[in-house]
């Protein structure tokens, strides 16, 4: 049974068609990526999935029971999280806090305890650093726990986007543009990540993602969207000989030099 | 426990501080001394332990010692401990959660007026059975329902305002302390709740619990003498225990989801932060403290009317909050204590010496500019005449060279 799956999920802004009956079913174990052209909803099917937006028809279940109508904290708490395209950290705040907020669905304090700062409250607390602490690690950021965020270099923060995302403790993992802006080396050191989170961190990955060779090097499934309608889907091989997909890159047209040669 | 240079230095200035007091028991600029040598102690690098013991020293044994030489300087540390509460409870609403408050007050003067309906005669003018005013024991359990009631008032002016941001909610949050002035102002008719304009008197004092205690041991004192060190050990302890809770909160999940809320909204609602109940939590909070320290007032006042809470108030906490530092527990302290004391002592104390210089009739003669009469120099220099138009500088330099405020927040070590 998929894991997450999307039925005809649409949304209009004014008179804007978002996105338009949209189909993306995503199976455990699986890196999908969602790809399209600049405009094309791709981004907007993120903010409709996690609650930001509300869709307005279509239904999206995830692991048998239906997302929609939920706010984006209770979607967090079902199992899905999140990175942000333009990087959205807690900037006066330390790269460990940040972390420790992802965490906040996963810890069970409540009001009194915290004040009485009761037996139960310290040992989350302990157990909470501890685990923020080794999602640190594993995005590579040791040594930079107690630094504000915001002083952290432009690659840090993206890292840091997703340790925090994974401290939510998901099922599903969204990534939106992870490599961007990042070098080969950078990149290719990200994908190794994301290749290792997969069965051991989270179930399943959809990410939004222009670098090519990434989206080519990790994914088992590619999404193609253009004008909020779902063009392709596929193996990565197939995708990229689509001749829709060509065409919503590259425009319809004839190409002058095959012409002439 | 090794007794380094630093101790010796620290404990010097606290002794040396306190002497200055006691010899020069009116003098305005010798208990300012006293009062920086908590600042000293939290600057010294010294533990932890150390300085609580000391800070501990200073707020329990010397500063009552000092109030039995001259009273005036306890009711300035009661002044100032109802500040820093004040302070503190706004700190959490903008420094945390970054919620901008314009009308804080309205909460303090919601718990002012519980105690002072009630423990007054009051009450009896819209409840039948003439059981007012309510006995002085009942004061500390209306100091804890001012809490539950500060709580409420503070989640209801938030349920219709959580969809507001920025600016839009300073504008209501005024709105909404103006209404609770123009209610207080105007409740005399036709049933009369608030009294009106004329305000409540006399509101009950705390129980003095404690007298057959005092004379056990061989104290034999009027309450008039008693009441201002009773209302200073009240507000110092309501002051340790928002202190106490402000700082369990801030490094718990429930702070970072208020400082990630502070941050960006988006981003904590997709971390799972359920953004509209903490909001409430917060705004519940930082109210429950104005509301406590409101029945504080009143019991210490005797008389309270609208006056006590206007526009002005909330602007003045404000700036306390904002000076000290916003998000910072400290900064909040230190922001309070150096506002009430430029409103109390600095610049009253300065009028004091203008005054004295101007009476002594000295003329000075300074070359080129001629003899300078001082008897002459007008009354609009005292600086008492001027004390928005000095605070008001104090923002403006702060916010060009310092916005961050003087002790912004620190880094949450784990």
């Amino acid at each position: 049974m998929a894991l997450l799956e999307l039925r005809g999920v649409s949304k209009r802004f004014g008179g804007l068609q978002a996105l338009n009956r949209v189909d993306l079913t995503l199976e455990d174990g699986m890196i999908a990526a969602l790809i399209g052209p600049n405009g094309a909803g791709k981004t907007t099917l993120f903010h409709t999935l996690t609650g930001i937006y509300r869709l307005d028809e279509g239904e999206i279940h995830f692991g048998g029971r239906s997302l929609v109508g939920l706010k984006p904290d209770k979607i967090t708490g079902a199992g899905i999280s999140r990175t942000f395209q333009n990087i959205r950290l807690f900037a006066r705040m330390t790269v460990l806090e940040n972390v420790l907020v992802g965490m906040h669905c996963r810890i069970r304090t409540n009001l009194w305890g915290t004040l009485l700062q009761s037996e139960g409250f310290r040992h989350q607390e302990i157990d909470a650093s501890r685990k923020a602490m080794e999602l640190v690690d594993l995005t590579g950021l040791r040594g930079k726990e107690n630094e504000w965020a915001h002083q952290l270099s432009y690659g840090e923060q993206r890292r840091l986007e997703i340790a925090r995302a994974l401290a939510a403790d998901p099922k599903v993992l969204l990534l939106d543009e992870p490599t961007a802006g990042m070098n080969t080396t950078e990149a290719r050191s990200l994908m190794m990540l994301f290749k290792d989170l997969i069965g051991r961190y989270v179930q399943a990955m959809l990410l939004i993602e222009h670098n090519m060779r990434v989206v080519m090097g990790i994914s088992d499934r590619v999404h193609v969207l253009d004008y909020g309608e779902k063009i392709a889907e596929g193996h990565p091989d197939e995708v990229r000989r689509d001749p829709r997909v060509i065409e919503a890159y590259l425009g319809r047209g004839t190409w002058v030099g095959d012409a002439q040669s | 426990m090794k007794v380094g240079l630093a101790h010796l230095a620290v404990a010097t200035y606290v002794i040396a501080s306190a002497a200055l007091v006691f010899v020069f028991s009116q003098s305005v600029l010798a208990f300012l001394f006293f009062e920086a040598s908590l600042l000293v102690i939290y600057y010294a690098s010294i533990e932890q332990n150390t300085k609580v013991c000391l800070s501990a020293l200073v707020l329990l044994v010397l500063l009552p010692l000092l109030g039995s030489v001259n009273g005036y300087f306890l009711e300035i540390a009661i002044q100032i401990a109802i500040f820093v509460i004040l302070a503190l409870g706004l700190n959490i609403v903008v420094g945390f959660v970054g919620l901008l408050n314009l009308g804080f007050v309205a909460f303090y003067a919601i718990g002012a007026y519980l105690w002072a309906i009630f423990g007054s005669p009051q009450a009896n003018q819209f409840l039948p059975g003439n059981l007012f005013p309510l006995a002085s024991g009942w004061f500390f359990p209306f100091l804890i329902l001012s809490v539950g009631v500060g709580a409420f008032t503070g989640a209801l002016l938030g349920l219709p305002v959580l969809r507001l941001r920025g600016d839009y909610l300073a504008v209501v949050t005024l709105g909404f302390a103006e209404v609770v002035r123009a209610l207080v102002n105007n409740f005399d008719r036709p049933i009369n709740i608030t009294n009106g304009p004329r305000g409540i008197t006399p509101i009950e004092k705390p129980p003095l619990f404690f007298q057959p205690l005092l004379e056990f041991i061989g104290l034999k004192a009027e309450p008039a003498v008693i009441y201002p060190f009773y209302f200073y050990f009240i507000a110092l302890l309501i002051v340790m225990l928002t202190v106490l809770i402000s700082r369990r909160l801030e490094d718990s999940r429930i702070g970072r989801a208020w400082k990630a809320i502070r941050e960006d909204e988006i981003a904590a609602a997709a971390m799972g932060i359920p953004v509209v109940r903490m909001k409430l939590l917060g705004l519940a909070v930082g109210a429950s403290f104005a509301s406590a320290v409101g029945v504080l007032f009143a019991a210490k006042q005797v008389f309270i009317n609208p006056e006590s809470f206007t526009f002005m108030e909330s602007i003045g906490v404000l700036a306390m909050v904002i000076l000290g530092g916003m998000g910072s527990i400290p900064g909040a302290i230190l922001g309070a204590t150096g506002v009430t004391i430029l409103n109390l002592q600095l610049l009253k104390g300065l009028s004091l010496w203008l005054n004295s210089v101007r009476q002594s009739g000295i003329v000075l003669s300074i070359p080129l500019l001629g003899n300078l009469d001082l008897s002459q120099i007008p009354a609009q220099f005292e600086p008492a005449k001027y004390e928005r138009m000095v605070f008001g500088l104090i923002l403006i330099l702060m916010m060009a060279f310092r916005p961050q405020g003087v002790l912004p927040p620190r880094k949450r070590g784990h």
